[in-house]
């Protein structure tokens, strides 16, 4: 299944009482519909508020539109700009960071197999030197996907796998070097102090490393997607989010709401485990996902 | 949160001052309140809407307490119904009959399930001395087996895989037979993780639970969620069935909203709680605490024990005193810490306060009090019940006489005014503790 597909099947049910209200006036009716979408997506109350506000005023000015098109327009409009994202530096080193179970494993092997096909060389460091058997993990995607992995033995400071990591890369003159990183909780305070020590490492393995650092969120995650980014940033400074495990009903609306204030942009989706179930982010169908309808 | 929502609803109750009942009329505002806080607290939109007209029914007649305002009672009985909704009691798990016994567990990816297999295996070994195994029907995630064995080992569970087998119905049904024979009394089934749409995966879990025939089923889930909470449940409700629920990562601070949604839509009771990495972290699920978390007042009720054991009440009248004139000073803050001191670390006690309430910078522990005391000592009375006066030469005296540095004094001082505002705001939320008494 194509990720369109995927993501049809997911909102399928909802088209099905959309379709009922299809291109009728802005009555009471159609607002609650529309506040009901928003907030099941995890818009969350104030973005949801804003919306509706535009929403009523958009409306009078487009009485022939759709009322899911005007949806789909307004949100579209407040996703953060979304620059592409190109590094001189050889080899560019990303670090992948996010709560426990969010996704940065899978992402990371999906997007390793991305950056090889592309005829890139690239390096998996595992930096997670924490949970139970995560270097395991790492290096069974290696091998199914034929990709180098730098990893260490369980308790080892992750400082100086990712030290190594970088090293080995450049030694080797690879393009890309993907540091994972353990799972954490924000109000983990030692486990976020280390990994600003991590980030230090890498600038010191390598000047102005890392380049990017990816934030990898849930997509079921609900209101907690703010204040966790928020205090991501207050340890290292993340340049892009990825949004994961979209493939399901959850519609990662907080995710946007976050994006949104933080203006960060939404770099990847992930819709599935497999390696190749990361796409490249889409704001207008992962807004589209969000209302519903409109294929 | 308590502080901003008992606000708010104050706001809304202007009019209406310590006399009278709550209306329709008047509670309409407060209930709008009401639910943007359940909606911000991640409990599911429709869940909202039909308790805020559960509460407005209940709330509807009733009489304005003299001791609450309009804004707090209302809050009391939007708690009172949050802890009813979510069960009065901490249910146990059904483990009666003949061993062993099976505890299946299921979920999304991500959510915690090989780490409660290994922690609820960690609880039944010590509470209850039954001798666990755990078994790794995750054939699906890279490494999934190692993981539970790794954190089975941690455990000190019995641990059965095999790592030449294909499909977790059978895993599951040979582990079983093995368990038996070796007499141990629980099975606890780890299983992949899937989505609810996710028809092939779905219909496995249902062979692995035909073959499993567990005494509890238990969904876990991630207390990060939000409205997509309610889907799941009730997808893996209808199309597998479970006996209740695990409410992950409550370590973290999201605020749960989901375990309300979850309870609300199913029934079912959430029997545990995960806190942290480690296999010690499950506890018992708690519903007032809950109720706390959700409305954003921290545990209030656990909150008013402390502090009702701290002050007796004549001291403490003095104390309220003192910081409504604004004159609470470094003397009482020296009794204060004495205090402190016998009640345990100062970090707990914060804990337990609501985050918006939490002091930023407040980070003590019980060994710099005697640090501190000292500090205090070494000044004038003058200092002590004038602490504006402290200058930099002051500051150079005291932390010589007391054989500290000048950062020592300053980091005093600026616990003193976190002190100080701390007990402003529990003063402005006053009746949190009466109420829910
Ligand atoms: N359905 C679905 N599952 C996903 C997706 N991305 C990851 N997963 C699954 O989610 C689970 C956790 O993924 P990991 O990549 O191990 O997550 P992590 O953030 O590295 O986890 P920790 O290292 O344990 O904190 C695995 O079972 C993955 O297969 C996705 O986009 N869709
Ligand atoms: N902070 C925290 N992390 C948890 C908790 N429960 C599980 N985890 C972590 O979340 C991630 C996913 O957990 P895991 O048990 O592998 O989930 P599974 O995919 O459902 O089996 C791992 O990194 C765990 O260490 C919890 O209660 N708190
Ligand atoms: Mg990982
Ligand atoms: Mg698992």
């Amino acid at each position: 299944m194509n990720l369109r597909e995927k993501l049809k099947k997911s909102r399928d049910a909802l088209n099905r009482k959309l379709g009922l209200v299809f291109g009728e006036g802005v009555d009471e009716n159609t607002l609650e519909l529309a506040e009901e979408i928003l907030l099941a997506s995890d818009l969350g109350w104030e973005l949801t508020e804003l919306v509706l506000e535009r929403f009523r005023k958009e409306f009078k000015l487009n009485r022939d539109s759709s009322w899911k098109v005007i949806l789909v327009d307004i949100l579209e409009e407040l996703l953060p700009e979304n620059k592409s994202w190109s590094s001189d530096a050889k080899p560019a080193v990303t670090m992948v960071v996010g709560v426990n179970g969010a996704g940065k494993t899978t992402t990371i092997a999906r997007l390793s197999q991305a950056i090889t096909r592309d005829g890139h060389s690239v390096l998996m460091g595992c930096a997670d030197t924490y949970r139970a058997a995560a270097s395991e993990q790492l290096a069974l995607w290696g091998e199914r996907l034929g990709i180098p992995v730098h990893t260490s033995i369980e308790g080892t400071d992750p400082g100086s796998v990712t030290f190594d990591a970088i090293k080995k890369a450049q030694t080797l003159k690879l393009d890309h070097v993907i540091i994972d990183t353990a799972g954490r909780l924000p109000t983990q305070k030692g486990l976020m102090d280390e990994l600003s020590k991590v980030y230090r490492v890498a600038g010191k393995a390598m000047e102005g490393a890392p380049h990017r650092v990816l934030l990898v969120l849930d997509g079921t995650v609900g209101q907690n997607a703010l204040p966790q980014a928020q205090q991501f940033m207050k340890f290292i400074p993340v340049t892009d989010i990825v949004v994961t495990k979209l493939d399901g009903t959850a519609k990662g609306g907080s995710v946007f709401a976050m994006a949104r204030e933080l203006n960060l942009p939404i770099r990847y989706i992930g819709v599935g485990e497999g390696a190749d179930d990361l796409v490249v982010f889409d704001g207008r169908t992962f807004v589209e996902a969000i209302v519903g309808g409109n294929d | 949160m308590f502080d901003k929502l008992a606000d708010r609803l104050g706001q809304t109750f202007k009019n209406l001052s310590g006399k009278g009942v709550l209306s329709e009329s008047n509670i309409s505002d407060a209930m709008r309140e009401i639910r943007r806080a359940l909606l911000e607290a991640d409990v599911n939109f429709k869940v909202a809407k039909k308790f805020v007209a559960e509460v407005t029914e209940k709330a509807t007649g009733e009489r304005v307490l003299k001791s609450l305002s309009p804004g707090q009672q209302v809050v009391k009985i939007v708690n009172e119904q949050i802890v009813e909704l979510l069960g009065s009691n901490a249910e146990k798990l059904e483990l009666t009959g003949k061993p062993p016994h099976v505890i299946l567990l299921l979920g999304l990816q991500g959510s915690g399930k090989t780490t409660t297999a290994a922690r609820l295996a960690y609880l039944l070994q010590k509470k209850q001395n039954r001798r666990c195994m755990v078994v790794a029907a995750d054939l699906q995630r890279p490494a999934a087996i190692d993981q539970l064995e790794v954190m089975a080992k941690k455990a000190g569970a019995s641990f059965y895989c095999d790592r030449n087998e294909k499909d977790p119905a059978e895993v599951t049904r040979a582990a079983i037979h093995k368990a038996g024979l070796a007499y141990n009394d629980v099975v606890i089934v780890d299983t992949a993780g899937r989505l609810h749409v996710d028809s092939d995966l779905m219909e496995e879990l249902e062979r692995v639970k035909a073959v499993a025939k567990p005494d509890e089923s238990l969904l876990v889930l991630d207390g990060l969620s939000g409205q997509d909470a309610v889907n799941v449940a009730l997808e893996f409700n209808e199309q597998i069935g479970f006996s209740g629920a695990v409410l992950t990562k409550m370590d973290g601070d999201s605020r749960g909203g989901a375990a309300l949604s979850f309870r609300a839509v199913t029934g079912k009771p959430i029997k545990f709680v995960g806190i942290g990495e480690s296999v010690t972290g499950l506890e018992e699920f708690d519903p007032s605490r809950m109720a706390g978390r959700i409305l954003g007042m921290g545990d209030i009720v656990g909150l008013a024990e402390k502090a009702q054991e701290m002050f007796d009440a004549k001291e403490a009248t003095k104390l309220q005193k003192k910081i409504k004139t604004n004159s609470f000073n470094l003397e009482d803050f020296r009794k204060e810490l004495v205090k402190i001191k016998k009640m345990g670390s100062l970090n707990e006690l914060m804990a337990m306060l609501p985050k918006g309430m939490r002091p930023a910078g407040a980070d003590l522990d019980s060994s710099q009090f005697t640090q501190m005391e000292a500090l205090i000592n070494s000044m004038t009375t003058r200092e002590r019940l004038r602490p504006e006066i402290i200058n930099g030469s002051r500051r150079k005296r005291i932390a010589k006489g007391s054989g500290r540095t000048v950062s020592d004094v300053n980091r005093l001082l600026k616990e003193y005014r976190t002190m100080k505002k701390m007990m402003k705001r529990m003063r402005s939320t006053r009746g949190m503790a009466s109420m829910f008494r």
